[in-house]
């Protein structure tokens, strides 16, 4: 947590950094961009009133290296290129903010469809809408309410884009729901950054604005890759996801949750009640035919309280939501666009907390960067096991260790000379060929003390490599 | 829905103009002031159907419940102000539902206006804004029923300040101090709620003004659960006394829930120790230590993996809390309110008074019980068991409560149904949780004799403090009274305007007796701000206003008491008393 000693170090700390950043984004946009374009045709008079005092007046709490200029306008509106990505509850909020703050070139990202449920914050969509692409529809919404904003839409997953798709955006913004995606785009991110004799190259570095929201509760956060804390960095504040035992599901339920789960899990797959499809949350003749069977089970078991509403809930595992929690947490991180894009304030160091069950509640802290982290620091990852350990031991700590949390590590080495892959879950064929490794010990795979192991998985777009250390 | 209300007051006329009748021909001649603009969506209300609903507001209703939602819709929201903070907070009303909304603004939409408000558009400049924002807003949810009024507060307080009594809700955005008071004066008399709200430059502000405002379901984060380990119920002991852990087969040994063992070995600990818990750390070892022992053993005298036996060892700490009543509860029970029922007194304190008098006689001392316990490692049949002691006490628990509600409403001339069995049950469940907001009124936070000037100074310990941007507001409010414009509001006003607003600090300072020292950094940098609402601000205090508002008409959730600062620049924020 932020410690009170030396708030004024990290305040100068923070200055630095920013400082840094945003000289060089501006050095760049003077000589990419000789031409002025005042305003544009779609411009009327007034418009940008409240953008210009924070960008043409000097002030004494402005960032050090803030030059008040007309400029900056200019900049916003015809340079400044941002990438949101998600068009969900955040981004929805996020497209909007950054619109009205006098940002134009704005990308968005988002691989979803509009539902029906979404339309209770999602406020780009209407009735209408529900079926198409959540990018398309926000993009052109956003087009068509503020004359002169140019957001591009991908209705598309972030894993479709490649480094040079990436490296255009100044700041890209992330409203998503998902800790896979979020961690991918920070590696991502950090993939990008290049270091000249283990120095940073400060122009490589694309800021990362990060939202997230839960019910009444949100956070934002701010991230230089490579300079300040990573997502990865801060993994433990992620808490797994807890599931419901088998046994408890298979043989002693006793809430209602436990009933929902046993069709779900053991009678859809054998009864498979609507031929080889697999469950779809968001079929309600799917939705109904679980709950009939976990209102029998329920029966059976004298369990109270199984729903309809419940049912879909632990089916499709929602997370509630409200309007009111994305357009506060969505604005957090629009502010934070806007003073890294300006420099006008010094921005969040580094990380935000909300919540307004009880009164209203915020917290910022700077949160620390992790020596080792596996994604940010460079450090190389060791692993600790003796030779006796089994593969499977060593898969189980890749996914169940907190600070690095995979979902389904492939695992591969280089054995005299040769790539072999020692684990591969992904592919069905291949997963079926190396299952027998997981119960080999690391002598027996023939590994030696000091081995590198390459392992890939989907919380991020490159690999991460592990030394081995044998222990004795 | 709400229909062309017109209202006559010394001959001044109040329309209240509904977006949707605008469509119906017969109205729209008679709102000559109107103009027909096209609004597309409107007759997908008629078709929304019930499951429709339900998908729509999925989200939230596991938030707040189909009774919370049923709040929301039969709220009426008024907004006096569509600034871009206003439409902001209404858009996050609107969207999950509220019924129906009434903005009140004399103003014309500028050039300025439309560049930071998502609600307003290029060609409503000009136009009144009142009309222009319900439009947009409107268009947002058909369940919602979208209401103008064009005309500035001020003619309506002068006129007929009974408007203002109708509404769920009054949230007044960037009002002037003299607006602020007069309404605050107005609602604070007739009970009705006031939000105020502003967005000025990087600081955002929020007061709300409720003379009192109870809250049943608060929805506290981390409950401790009511288990009366400490002091067990009868038919608790009787359901213990049915377990012998001695000569239970493993199976049964193993799923036995952790709070018969703990009720189990407590027994044996209390009849050994002179009926004392465990209190200290060495003590609840020792207690933690019993309990390990009670673990079976295989053939070769190897402990079996027994998970229940861990999880009573983990649950001994707050397992064993003493069972109490919250301070805030007794509080309440010392209450005005809660000892003198009237027939004017509301359901809440009628229940509250129910169940002190509960405490007192059957209850011993202890609130109705929770009647729920927590998921753990049991069998079905053990654990429904369980949960049924405990369902059924608190069924009776909630009967004996009703009783008294019964007679107190019978004392005070009212029929015992006007209060549910299913109110006092969620009230029973709740009663360690109920929260009273009592905020105070804008008169006495203003009043020189009244002001909380303890609060203000002692903030003001540290120069830096929130409390310094609430006070830079009074000093912005005070120059706007003097001069009728803002300061720096144009780029040459900036240097002369700081030592006028200056002026005001050392002026307002003084009339409130407070000796405290604002930096002149603060006053340059408000002069900066000059007036200036930025989007992403005013986009913040929408969405906290709009949450506040929702806790208000729900009666659900704990509101902020009573002054809620933002600042932007640090993402730091502060709840002032005042």
């Amino acid at each position: 947590m932020a410690d009170a000693e030396e708030p004024e170090k990290k305040r100068r700390r923070i200055e630095d950094l920013t400082d840094n950043y945003s000289r060089h984004l501006f050095k760049w946009e003077n000589l990419r961009n000789g031409m002025a374009v005042d305003g544009g045709a779609c411009d009327w008079d007034g418009r940008w009133n409240h953008v210009r005092k924070f960008l043409e007046r000097p002030g004494p709490f402005t960032h050090p290296d803030f030059e008040p200029s007309a400029e900056s306008l200019h900049f916003l509106l015809e340079t400044c290129k941002i990438l949101v990505i998600g068009a969900g509850g955040l981004g929805c909020e996020l497209l909007k903010d950054l619109a009205l703050s006098g940002f134009r070139l704005i990308h968005v990202v988002d691989m979803d469809t509009i539902d029906l449920s979404n339309l209770n914050r999602q406020f780009l969509f209407r009735p209408k809408d529900v079926g198409r692409p959540k990018a398309d529809v926000a993009a052109d919404f956003i087009n068509s309410r503020i004359p002169g904003c140019k957001v591009v839409p991908h209705f598309k997953k972030i894993q479709d884009f490649d480094e040079s798709f990436y490296r255009q955006f100044h700041i890209i913004v992330c409203g998503l729901d998902s800790i896979i995606a979020r961690r991918w785009m920070n590696g991502m991110l950090i993939s990008l950054l290049s270091y000249e004799d283990g120095i940073l190259d400060p122009s490589s570095i694309i800021p990362l604005i990060d939202g997230g929201t839960e019910g009444f509760k949100g956070n934002a956060r701010v991230i230089l890759p490579g300079m300040t804390a990573c997502i990865d960095c801060t993994l433990e504040l992620y808490p797994p996801q807890v599931n419901f035992p088998m046994c408890t599901i298979a043989s002693m339920p006793r809430l209602p949750e436990h009933c929902i789960e046993y069709p779900r899990i053991f009678q859809w797959p054998k009864e498979k009640p609507f031929g080889e499809t697999s469950l779809d949350g968001d079929n309600p003749e799917h939705i109904q035919w679980v709950f009939d069977r976990a209102l029998e089970r329920a029966a059976q078991f004298n369990i109270t309280g199984v729903t309809y509403r419940l049912t879909q809930g632990v089916v499709k595992r929602i997370i509630p939501a409200v309007a009111s929690t994305n357009a506060v947490i969505a604005a957090a991180c629009a502010s934070e666009v806007f003073k890294i894009a300006t420099s006008a304030y010094i921005p969040l160091n580094n990380y935000l907390v909300f919540n307004d069950v009880d009164g209203l509640y915020t917290y910022s802290f700077e949160a620390e960067r992790k020596e080792n982290c596996s994604a940010c620091s460079q450090v190389p990852q060791d692993l600790q096991f003796p030779p006796s350990a089994k593969l499977q031991e060593v898969l189980e700590y890749l996914t169940e260790n907190a600070s690095l949390q995979m979902k389904s590590p492939a695992i591969t080495t280089t054995l005299e000379g040769k790539n072999k892959t020692l684990y591969l879950q992904s592919v069905k064929s291949i997963e079926e060929r190396t299952r027998p490794n997981l119960c080999k010990t690391l002598k027996e795979l023939g590994l030696s003390d000091g081995q590198e192991l390459a392992v890939a998985d989907v919380t991020t777009p490159q690999t991460v490599l592990f030394k081995l250390n044998f222990t004795g | 829905m709400m229909i062309n209300i017109h209202e006559t007051h010394h001959c001044h006329c109040i329309v209240i103009n509904n977006i949707k009748d605008v469509f119906d021909w017969t109205f729209a001649l008679i709102k000559l002031n109107l103009e027909v603009f096209p609004v597309t969506v409107l007759t997908d209300a008629m078709a929304a159907t019930k499951a429709a609903k339900e998908q729509k507001y999925d989200r939230q209703l596991r938030l707040w419940g189909d009774h919370g939602q049923e709040a929301l819709e039969n709220a009426h929201v008024c907004l006096i102000n569509a600034t871009a903070t206003g439409t902001e907070i209404l858009k996050n009303l609107v969207l999950p539902g509220i019924g129906a909304f009434t903005i009140v603004d004399g103003h014309t939409v500028s050039g300025e206006d439309v560049g930071h408000n998502f609600f307003l558009s290029h060609n409503s400049i000009g136009k009144n804004r009142a009309q222009a924002a319900t439009e947009l807003l409107q268009e947002l949810n058909t369940d919602v029923s979208g209401n103008f009024v064009e005309e500035s507060p001020d003619i309506l307080l002068d006129n007929n300040p009974e408007f203002f009594h109708r509404f769920t809700i009054v949230i007044g955005v960037q009002l002037p101090e003299s607006t602020s008071l007069r309404l605050g004066s107005v609602l604070w008399s007739a009970s009705v709620p006031f939000l105020l709200c502003k967005t000025y430059g990087l600081i955002g502000y929020m007061r709300l003004v409720v003379q009192e405002h109870t809250v049943i379901e608060s929805h506290p984060d981390n409950a401790l659960e009511d288990l009366r380990l400490d002091q067990p119920f009868a038919e608790f002991e009787k359901h213990i006394h049915s377990y012998d852990l001695e000569s239970m087969d493993k199976k049964d040994h193993s799923h036995t829930p952790w709070i018969v063992i703990i009720a189990k070995y407590l027994e044996k600990w209390l009849s050994e120790q002179d009926s004392q818990l465990p209190k200290n750390y060495k003590e609840k070892e020792a207690f933690r230590q019993i309990i390990r022992e009670g673990i079976l053993k295989n053939e070769n005298g190897v402990l079996e993996d027994e998970e229940n036996f861990e999880e009573a060892i983990k649950n001994v700490n707050t397992a064993l809390n003493p069972t109490k009543i919250p301070s805030v509860i007794k509080d309440l029970f010392n209450d005005n309110q809660c000892n003198n029922i009237t027939s004017q007194t509301t359901p809440f304190w009628v229940m509250l008074r129910a169940v002190k008098e509960f405490v007192h006689n059957e209850g011993c001392g202890s609130l109705p019980l929770r009647g729920t316990i927590p998921d753990m490692i049991a069998d079905s049949q053990k654990f429904i068991n369980l949960q049924n002691v405990y369902r059924e006490k608190a069924l009776q628990d909630a009967a004996s409560v009703g009783g008294y509600v019964e007679s107190l409403l019978q004392s005070v001339g009212k029929v015992p149904e006007s209060i549910s069995e299913k109110d006092i049950r969620l009230f029973c469940k709740n009663a360690s949780f109920l929260r009273v907001v009592r905020c105070r009124s804008l008169a006495a936070e203003y009043g020189v004799d009244s002001v909380n000037r303890d609060e203000i100074s002692s903030c003001m310990d540290n120069p830096d403090s929130e409390m310094v941007f609430y006070l830079m507001l009074r000093a912005v409010d005070r120059f706007y009274q003097q001069h009728s414009r803002y300061p720096g509001v144009y780029n040459y006003q900036v240097e002369e305007d700081i030592s006028k607003l200056k002026l005001c600090v050392t002026s307002m300072l003084q009339e409130y007796n407070l000796n405290v020292n604002i930096k002149d950094d603060y006053v340059h940098e408000f002069c900066r701000y000059g007036a200036a609402e930025p989007h992403t601000v005013s986009a913040f205090m929408g969405g906290s206003g709009a949450q506040e508002a929702i806790k208000i008409i729900s009666h659900q959730f704990v509101p902020f008491n009573n002054t809620f600062i933002y600042n932007a620049m640090s993402q730091t924020s502060a709840t002032l008393q005042l």
